[in-house]
């Protein structure tokens, strides 16, 4: 018997499920201030300028912005899968896809010019990321391989398809061999949503994402059924709903969000494809989904948190010379004591005394490694409280 | 004489409920004691305080006029008590051997084990192969496990928990021989149970509880079935109305050699199964869980269509490749026997999970794919009233409802959408009686109004007075439907228990001795 056992609480408490973000960023700030002083840095200076210095700066807020659209729109279609539980960690590489599709056609109209060309861009990078998304659906619903596993691998194979098309077919005949692609022309470039600001069209869309997402879960039988394969596929089937293909969509859409939100960025802020065009959207994104509850509306909350330490970042490392991966260490730690917190709200901690093997095989199911409960979301702890 | 067990004011209060209330009896040593009460009534509670499961609030246990604290199933084994789970908790891929010697507190050897276990088994006259693995044992043989276990440890009282509603009439049988002998040596026996007329034939004395209260005592040989009845819901039980007879048509669901691969891993596989339903009728399908039935279930409802040959046909038209949505459309309504993640998602309201099978019928759903979740919400409210679901409105989680409340409300989301043919698993199973006769008469209903019932239960008694007529499944096949009126249940019980006479002459002849009889 271990010392302390996990009892699953009676009530779920929906209270404490809303307020473990809230807590959770506190927690990652003040453990965060603990540890760069113990690494030598001023902590609390560390937390002011990464967490408050860019709010206090009004042109730091476009910023914010900028940063948050491509998150909440990544974070958006992998929340509607992790509620399907279908865990699509493969978006970095959806979302590299997703710039690599736009790049092809961006490069075929190089000499072009005409309106259609950005949507044709878009297009070819939702469906270059729903394309890579297919791989791990077509494994986990032909041959049942795990789609974390397959999802996160092919993160890696991404960047090395970047990499030689950077460095090999797409590389600008005129960028002196650095290993880049030519600068996308006028008509390739996202436009700015507020003439005079660093807000780009991606903004918007972000936001439009996010709210029709919101009303897809909850004023559609399309949302209804992932929901419901997610609560139980056994009662999804008993509803007549198809849980292979809940799980094409899950990834299909995850996928052709990140694509679109690969191709946004390579067409907007980077303005051309480039080797540094990964900035870890991808995995920041299954923070932002879970810190907004994997509800569209918390994802968009959630994504200017997570903005921020992107920004806060950067500008920490100017003001007080803290290392890069500051920002990281932030991120990681939120998503620490978020799940530590989702865990305490679904579960008590008990003192280790014998209990019954019904309740001991319980609380081992719903802490073992399965997707389904490693990572405790209100829709699969409720189930497993019922 | 100094009772086994006494029980003075127990009180056990879960936040929000209080489920046992200044509970105080006693039970003699050598007395079957029957524990009655409807789900809910605190029956399990009660047992588990006993057991050491749980600890009570107030109140006193002595065992043989000693007060004592039990703190844990160990200690209440320790103490001599005994107890047979309503649902086991056995590793299939184990042998019987292994099993028990994992329920022990100190195993001893494996050959000391075998020998205690032979002991035991030629005692009560229970056959059990101790190397056996438990996946290759029936129900019944399972619980013989359960049963062996407790008895190994010489127990003084022994709690069983439902013990007869997976078992067939013979083992039932089979089972009280066992007890009766208990008893006969000194043990005390707390039984559990609902069923009025096992608890007359069985129990000498019998304590009925009701809302955690002790609500009388009684002598259960010299009271009618219907007055304990009454006294465990406390009030006058409804007489179920009988359909208007004459009324049966032409077949609805027809089903015709009908073969299907069992659920993994250890699932019965359909053979040939064919069976017809008619307009008016209720066909009842009786026999021991695990035989095939969920499968049948599955396979008709669309759920599970990849290796299914044979035919079905709705009205005469060929429906097995169509999927659940579809049959459904065609007034197909099938309502598994597991409430919890099957035919309910416990998470969701009750609004939703109407949506989950009626949004078809109840046109719960909009063009475009949207979701009509103000119909939804007044359709469950309808279910609600009709068939008087206590829930805190269609907004109410389903797990907040008790398992009786929630089968109501699911029984009547199925039979409001007015279905031509409804399959039906387990209609009552962990339903109080009350709740119980409702959901009989609405489906007595429903086939009055000239639709087809298929009805599978493991509950003989109910389908006995539900059916038309009966067959029962054994090994994944299904027996000839039978009249039920003149039905011998001698012979549904050899059914039940796999004699089936086509490959074994002997059975045959017992068979032809049911008939006879």
């Amino acid at each position: 018997m271990s010392l302390f056992a996990l009892e699953p609480r009676r009530e779920a408490s929906r209270a404490a499920s809303l307020a473990a973000p809230v807590v959770a960023v506190f927690c990652a700030l003040v453990a965060g201030a603990i540890l760069f002083t113990l690494l030598g840095h001023d902590g609390l200076s560390a937390v002011y300028e990464i967490f408050v210095a860019p709010l206090l700066n009004p042109y730091r807020w476009q910023d914010l912005l900028v940063k948050a659209a491509p998150l909440a729109i990544i974070a958006t279609g992998l929340a509607i899968g992790f509620r399907a539980n279908v865990w699509n960690i493969g978006a970095e590489g959806q979302y590299i896809l997703g710039g690599l599709g736009g790049t092809f056609v961006a490069l075929q109209t190089l000499d072009l010019q005409g309106g259609w060309i950005l949507p044709a861009m878009i297009l070819a990078g939702i469906l270059g990321g729903m394309a890579y998304a297919a791989v791990p659906a077509l494994l986990r619903t032909k041959l049942g391989v795990n789609e974390i596993l397959s999802s996160l691998m092919l993160n890696y194979v991404a960047i090395q398809l970047l990499y030689y098309l950077m460095r090999g077919p797409w590389k600008d005949p005129m960028g002196f061999n650095f290993p880049q692609t030519a600068m996308f022309s006028f008509d390739q470039t996202l436009p700015m949503a507020f003439p005079g600001t660093l807000i780009h069209l991606g903004v918007p869309i972000a936001a439009a994402v996010a709210l029709t997402a919101f009303g897809l879960m909850t004023r559609t039988i399309v949302g209804f059924q992932v929901r419901s394969v997610g609560a139980s596929p056994k009662a999804a089937r008993f509803a007549g709903f198809s849980v292979n293909a809940t799980v094409w969509f899950a990834l299909l859409l995850g996928g052709g969000l990140a694509g679109l939100a690969g191709i946004l960025e390579a067409s907007g802020p980077f303005g051309q494809m480039v080797p540094s065009f990964p900035t870890g959207y991808g995995y920041s994104a299954i923070i932002v989904a879970f810190l907004g509850r994997l509800n569209p509306l918390g994802i968009l909350i959630a994504s200017l948190v997570l903005a921020l330490t992107y920004v806060g970042g950067e500008n920490a490392q100017t003001a007080i010379g803290l290392p890069s991966a500051a920002a990281g260490a932030f991120q990681a730690l939120i998503l620490f004591f978020l799940l530590g917190f989702d865990i305490l709200a679904g579960y008590r901690v008990k003192r280790g005394r014998a209990r019954r093997a019904q309740d001991a095989s319980g609380g081992a199911a719903a802490i073992s490694p399965t997707p389904g409960s490693a990572i405790p979301t209100p829709s699969t702890t409720g189930t497993q409280r019922a | 004489m100094t009772p086994r067990l006494e029980l003075s004011g127990i009180t056990k209060r879960f936040p929000g409920v209080t489920a046992n209330e200044d509970v105080s009896f006693a039970v003699a040593p050598g007395e079957i004691h029957a524990l009655l009460g409807e789900n809910g009534a605190g029956k399990s509670t009660l047992v588990k305080i006993i057991y050491g499961v749980q600890r009570a609030d107030e109140g006193s246990i002595a065992i043989d006029g000693r007060t004592v604290s039990i703190g844990s199933p160990n200690e209440a084994r320790r103490l001599g008590i005994g107890m047979v789970f309503q649902h086991f908790s056995l590793f299939e891929a184990m042998t019987v051997l292994e099993n028990i010697a994992l329920g022990m507190d100190n195993p001893p050897s494996g050959r000391t084990l075998d020998a205690r276990i032979r002991e035991v088994l030629t005692e009560y006259d229970l056959s059990l192969d101790p190397q056996r693995e438990v996946h290759t044992l029936s129900v019944g043989e399972r619980q013989r496990i359960e049963i062996v276990r407790a008895l190994i440890q010489k127990p003084k009282l022994l709690i069983m928990d439902e013990p007869t509603s997976v078992l067939t009439p013979q083992e039932v049988e089979r089972l009280f021989k066992v007890l009766r002998q208990l008893r006969d040596e000194g043990c005390s026996i707390l039984y559990i149970s609902h069923k009025l007329a096992e608890i007359k034939a069985l129990c000498d004395t019998a304590t009925i509880l009701r809302g955690g209260k002790v609500v009388g005592t009684c002598d259960p040989a010299r009271e009618s079935a219907r007055s304990m009845a009454e006294m465990m819901i406390g009030g006058s039980l409804k007489d179920i109305s009988t359909k208007a007879k004459g009324l049966i048509g032409k077949p609805r669901l027809a089903v015709d050699g009908l073969d299907a691969p069992g659920e993994p891993p250890f699932g019965t596989s359909l053979k040939s199964v064919s069976l017809s339903v008619r307009a008016g009728e209720i066909l009842g399908i009786a026999g021991v869980a695990g035989n095939g039935q969920n499968e049948l279930v599955s396979v008709l409802s669309g759920e599970r269509l990849t290796g299914v040959s044979g035919s079905i046909h709705l009205d005469g038209a060929e429906i097995s490749r169509l999927g659940v949505g579809a049959r459904r459309k065609r007034g197909l309504s099938a309502l598994p026997e597991e409430r919890n993640g099957h035919s309910a998602i416990g998470a969701m309201t009750l609004a939703e999970n109407a949506v989950l099978s009626a949004r078809g019928p109840a046109g719960l759903t909009a063009a475009g794919g949207l979701l009509r979740l103000g119909r939804a919400r007044i359709y469950a409210k309808t279910v609600i009233d009709a068939f008087s679901v206590r829930a805190n409105g269609p907004e109410a989680a389903a797990a907040s409802l008790s398992g009786g409340n929630l089968q109501k409300f699911l029984v009547g989301r199925e039979i409001l959408g007015e279905p031509k043919v409804f399959i039906v698993s387990q209609p009552t199973w962990g339903v109080d009686a009350g709740a119980a006769a409702f959901i009989r008469q609405a489906m007595i209903d429903l086939a009055s109004r000239g639709a087809a019932i298929l009805c599978l239960s493991q509950d003989l008694d109910e389908l006995l007075e539900l059916s038309d007529r009966i067959a029962v499944m054994n090994g994944g096949r299904l027996s000839e439907a039978m009249e039920v009126a003149g039905v011998s249940i001698e012979r549904i019980g050899l059914l039940m228990g796999g004699v089936h006479g086509e490959d074994d002459p002997e059975s045959e002849a017992m068979l032809g001795a049911g008939r006879a009889a």
